[in-house]
């Protein structure tokens, strides 16, 4: 095998991959951080923003256009949802909150096996030829996916250290009693954590979509490597996220070179036993729970 | 349905409830005590089920088994390997919180999926594992449905006499207070990591004798049988909703849920085909739904957990 091969059939779908990771990885280290729970409906909220966004095409927008505003509506979803089910029960154990995410996954789910039914759909038909630059084969939807998470990540980046409500999330998931004291709203924090994850989960989504196809399990297969991928970078931190994400990623394309292709999924649920056994801060000295 | 119908029906589901019913003690002894959050119990009834059907069942050349060993035999291995499986994972993820936990089960759920579904030879694939023996299987239809079901009876009830009675001895005592104030519990010199790691072997072991129940009541078991989310989630709102910490209460919610979700099925299917498949998600969505309803408006559940010794409510 020759490196072009290497680089062209492993390393770039395992980036490519990876950067979708990050993308919902981010939002996992984002709840796990500032509402200190693990948010188990994040891979069908996932799946229900990729189905949103196709709802938009079926209207005959162009894919990429309507992306902005499947994140918009899936932002609003994520909102109602902690509004109708997560937040009574902010007094109890998180651990409660936990279970009832679990609930709202399955629900999540139905409402999209209702409403869409369960074969699975593309957002455009016909096949893409892959242009070559100076060797390197990359599809025209795989650089927009490299280009929109890459926009993502410097514009969550520049939100989170420069604007004055960035450093209020920042400050709740350094020390939540702290942040109160010194005049942070934590319900509004709560509300914006909630917007942006949602639209963070319509863009994983819609780029898993985009480049594989949607149906309404996807999102669910995406939980276990996200989750790996948060705590593999270190929970809290969204450098981290987008570093595991591209590390599992990467890792479940060049896994199989010593494991059946069938167990891919199970190099995500490896390298989470992994770091939890020798570095349970993660990568990036996250926060552990 | 006449009344010989109805009657077979019955049975059939109360056979089925006595076995929902072990899995849900053995989630009490894991949340209800404890506290642990196990999101992966269809796998460890999987693994159970798995267990007992290779080591029991008739030759096949097309996979591994046909040892033919005693029911016994395959029970014991069943729960052997259900907490062979949970020790480890336990051991990783018991030193963090709960969430921990709940993750890595919810891989290990999906990993055993994958394993059974991909190696044939071991599994038999989609084909699955058929020619399991089932105790009292030569007596006619009624005789043998009732038969099984006081075999699950019996063991429903033992499992309920022993959990019961650990709960009232002093380790039940030290099991609470490590769930409710782990610190406290801790510096009173409790082995908190230990202990957790106890009680989530012996309830995943309660389940792999569940799923063992399983397979010799259906005879065959192929990887479509249970859907993994579904059947955990089912054990969890039949736990929630009874009264966690309570195994009366478990054992009563495996009842009425597993009644509530059969009894659904019967009416959906009469549906006509095409509202039929959009009714079974309308199902799950309510069982979503209905734990909302009880977390919210009565999270101890219909059967709270009794206080042991004490007059003092607890906060």
């Amino acid at each position: 095998m020759t490196l072009l091969d290497f680089l062209n059939f492993y390393l770039v779908p395992g980036i490519v991959l990876g950067a979708i990771y990050a993308v919902g990885a981010i939002g996992i280290t984002l709840v796990f951080g500032i509402l200190r729970f693990a948010h188990f409906a994040h891979g069908d909220m996932t799946t229900l923003g990729a189905f949103v966004a196709l709802a938009l095409v079926g209207t005959g927008m162009n894919p990429w256009a309507a992306l902005p505003l499947a994140m918009i509506i899936t932002a609003a979803i994520a909102i109602g949802v902690d509004r109708t089910f997560y937040d009574y029960l902010a007094k109890r154990p998180k651990i409660v909150t936990v279970m009832a995410s679990l609930g709202v996954a399955l629900m999540l789910r139905s409402v999209v096996q209702v409403v869409w039914g369960v074969d699975p759909t593309t957002y455009a038909s016909g096949i893409v030829r892959p242009n070559d630059y100076f060797g390197i084969l990359l599809r025209p939807r795989e650089l927009y996916t490299l280009g929109a998470v890459a926009l993502i990540v410097v514009g969550l980046e520049l939100f989170l250290r420069r604007s004055k409500w960035g450093k209020a999330m920042r400050a709740m998931s350094d020390n939540p009693d702290l942040a109160r004291l010194s005049g942070v709203d934590n319900r509004k924090v709560t509300m914006l954590t909630w917007a942006i994850v949602g639209a963070l989960c319509a863009a994983a989504g819609f780029m898993l979509g985009i480049n594989t196809e949607v149906h309404s399990m996807m999102g669910w297969h995406l939980l276990l490597p996200m989750f790996a991928a948060a705590i593999l970078g270190g929970v809290g931190r969204v450098q981290g996220a987008v570093l595991g994400g591209l590390v599992v990623g990467v890792a479940e394309e060049l896994s199989v070179f010593i494991l059946p292709a069938q167990y891919k999924a199970a190099t995500a649920f490896a390298l989470l036993l992994l770091i939890l056994l020798v570095r349970p801060r993660g990568l990036l000295n996250g926060k552990v729970l | 349905m006449d009344l010989i119908g109805l009657a077979n029906y019955a049975v059939f589901i109360a056979i089925l409830i006595g076995i929902y019913a072990l899995l849900a003690l053995g989630l009490n002894i894991q949340w209800g005590f404890t506290g642990l959050f196990n999101a992966g119990i269809a796998g460890f009834f999987a693994i159970g089920a798995y267990t007992s059907a290779i080591l029991t069942s008739l030759p096949a050349d097309h996979r591994l088994g046909g040892f033919e060993l005693p029911l016994l035999v395959g029970w014991a291995a069943s729960m052997l390997m259900a907490a062979a499986i949970a020790w480890p994972i336990g051991k990783i993820c018991l030193r963090f919180r709960s969430d921990y936990l709940a993750i890595a089960t919810i891989g290990v759920a999906e990993i055993i999926r994958l394993v059974i579904r991909t190696e044939g030879w071991l599994t038999g694939g989609v084909r699955g594992v058929t020619g399991v023996p089932r105790p009292f299987g030569d007596l006619p239809y009624m005789q043998s449905q009732l038969a099984y079901l006081a075999l699950v009876v019996v063991l429903v009830l033992a499992a309920y006499l022993l959990v019961e009675r650990q709960l009232r001895a002093p380790w039940g005592r030290m099991m609470r207070a490590i769930r409710d104030n782990e610190n406290a519990a801790a510096a009173m010199g409790k082995r908190v990591a230990e202990r957790r790691l106890q009680a989530f072997v012996f309830g995943s072991a309660l389940m792999g004798l569940a799923g063992a129940l399983f397979v010799h009541f259906n005879r065959s078991i192929t990887p479509e049988a249970i859907d993994p989310m579904i059947a955990t989630f089912l054990i969890w709102i039949m736990l929630i909703l009874g009264g966690s910490g309570n195994n009366r209460g478990a054992i009563l919610g495996a009842a009425l849920i597993w009644i509530i979700w059969s009894v659904s099925e019967l009416l959906t299917d009469r549906l006509p085909t095409e509202i039929a498949i959009q009714a079974k998600y309308v199902r799950v969505f309510i069982i979503g739904l209905t734990l909302q309803l009880v977390l919210r408006f009565r999270p101890e559940g219909i059967l709270p957990e009794r206080q042991y010794g004490t007059s003092l409510p607890r906060k």
